[in-house]
């Protein structure tokens, strides 16, 4: 349903009546706005001394953001591998024609994905090491990331297989491919390809839940930025906090604008080519875009 | 077990405090994101375009993020929350009304177009076309994915333990000092005080669903 048949295309005078509306409406956000950037130029938040440090050399502040953002892409990077390559087994073993595969691997993918984020990645943290497999910060948010991730992956992918022409597996099977074969050669990389826009839409939500690691201790872009408030506070005072804060929920916001930008540059792509044709839509469902833990 | 049950008063103020948070900050996110997502298919154009970029800023910030902005930056411009449980639940609601939001749209787009033309035939204006004929039929279509979206945001109330709510996920924490011995146990409690909220959840979505699907 087009949204335009709600309602009549307003003539002159609802025009004039939307215009005048929409310029009382931006008035007043122009106002909030306003107040707020008043309330933090009385506080001297403005400063462009205070927010010079954000480019200055010589504090090490952009390197350590720099190296911050960097962390926060590694992490994201090797979970998203580890998810994907974890998440296709997953998908074909429940996929299996054998019960003893099927049902354990269905159990595994359930219980990763009804359990928050935060605790597999507490689990990680706080449990792993006291059965004596030693985990770094890193490593439990890694191991986290990618327990979670690859159970939804898993689902993606299995998706994405189900979604397939069954002319295509029962060609394989016409020209004696075995079952696995059918699999890996055919059925994977179909699949795999017909989701690729909904993959890098996950990269966004694992790149977004990978700020987690604020709370388990690791240096990503909003612990960074703490710790800096806490070396710089120790020089200066209290006086960058803000401006720090700031520039790395910013950080944040942009590389994920921009990795949902590239999905959906891709999908659109995805959409013209005619191989991968028939995608539908390639969009994630909103829960699994919330991050921190999909649907049961 | 004995351990599970000299911690139960806190395991079960955990619970409620984890359970609380979901159900204020859930009916919250409902309200703002059904307004805007009128917004969203409003004939002004500058209403169109905050609800669009609301959705847009919303989907790309961590929910970390929002938090810590809530808990840490808004002093900046002389605005305090009353209470730490009150800042999570604006995070969460924040949050969670752009994934509300895009939901409701997408169940909005799914009602035929000729309900919404039969709604102008019968000379009803925008705000009743939307409120007596399309939003009534959304809801319906959009209970599965609203029902994970408030899954998820049951889940998300963990992150709250990292802003000082004294939930399930900080009990797991605050646990893991005093008793390491038994911190398996701990996180069973946990795991289950989640999976009480998410299970019985998912079973009623699945219920409503089949009682208010719209058969076309």
């Amino acid at each position: 349903m087009s949204a335009t048949v709600l309602f009549d295309v307003p003539g002159p005078r609802g025009r004039r009546r939307q215009r005048i509306g929409s310029a009382i409406g931006l008035l007043f956000v122009l106002a909030l706005v306003g107040l707020a950037l008043w309330r933090l130029g009385i506080n001297g938040q403005l400063e462009p001394a205070r927010w010079a440090i954000l480019f200055d050399t010589r504090t090490n502040v952009p390197q350590r953001l720099l190296g911050a953002l960097v962390d926060t892409l590694e992490v994201a990077a090797v979970g998203m591998v580890a998810a994907t390559v974890l998440g296709a087994f997953l998908a074909v073993g429940r996929l299996s024609d054998h019960a003893w595969v099927r049902v354990p691997v269905a159990a595994i993918i359930e219980f990763f994905r009804a359990v928050p984020l935060l605790v597999l990645i507490l689990f990680c943290f706080l449990f792993l090491p006291r059965v004596g497999i030693s985990t770094s910060a890193f490593g439990a948010l890694a191991l986290g990331l990618t327990l979670y991730n690859m159970a939804v992956l898993a689902e993606i992918i299995r998706a994405g297989i189900l979604s397939i022409d069954r002319g295509q597996s029962e060609s394989g099977y016409a020209i004696g491919l075995r079952k696995w074969q059918v699999m890996t050669f055919i059925l994977v990389p179909q699949a795999v390809r017909r989701m690729l826009p909904v993959l890098i839409a996950q990269l966004v939500v694992l790149l977004k839940d990978s700020s987690l690691g604020f709370i388990v201790g690791y240096l990503e872009l909003l612990r960074t930025a703490r710790s800096l408030v806490e070396t710089l506070n120790f020089q200066f005072g209290p006086i960058y906090t803000f401006q720090l804060y700031v520039a790395a929920g910013l950080i944040y916001i942009v590389v994920n604008l921009l990795l949902s930008l590239l999905a959906r540059i891709l999908e659109r792509r995805s959409r013209r080519d005619t191989k991968a044709a028939a995608t539908g839509k390639a969009e994630l469902p909103a829960d699994v875009q919330m991050g921190g833990g999909g649907g049961v | 077990m004995s351990f599970l049950a000299e911690n139960f008063p806190l395991i079960r103020d955990a619970f409620l405090t984890t359970l609380s948070l979901a159900v204020v900050s859930g009916i919250c996110a409902l309200i703002l994101g059904t307004v805007l997502a009128a917004m969203r298919v409003s004939p002004v154009p500058a209403l169109r375009g905050l609800a669009t970029f609301y959705v847009e800023l919303f989907r790309n910030t961590p929910l970390t993020v929002v938090f810590f902005f809530l808990a840490f930056g808004i002093v900046y411009v002389d605005l305090q929350f009353p209470s730490r449980f009150i800042t999570a639940v604006a995070a969460l609601s924040l949050y969670t009304a752009a994934f509300v939001c895009e939901a409701l749209r997408s169940g909005i787009n799914a009602v035929p177009a000729g309900q919404a033309e039969a709604a102008r035939a019968l000379g009803l204006d925008f705000r009743q076309s939307l409120t007596t004929v399309v939003l009534p039929q959304a809801f319906r279509t959009v209970v599965p994915p609203l029902g994970n979206v408030w899954i998820a945001l049951a889940k998300n109330t963990s992150i709250a333990a990292g802003f000082a709510v004294a939930d399930l996920t900080a009990l797991l924490q605050r646990l893991s000092n005093s008793a390491a011995d038994e911190l398996a146990l701990v996180f069973v409690a946990v795991v289950a005080g989640y999976l009480v909220i998410t299970l019985p959840s998912a079973w009623a979505i699945s219920v409503l669903e089949r009682r208010l699907a719209i058969v076309r």
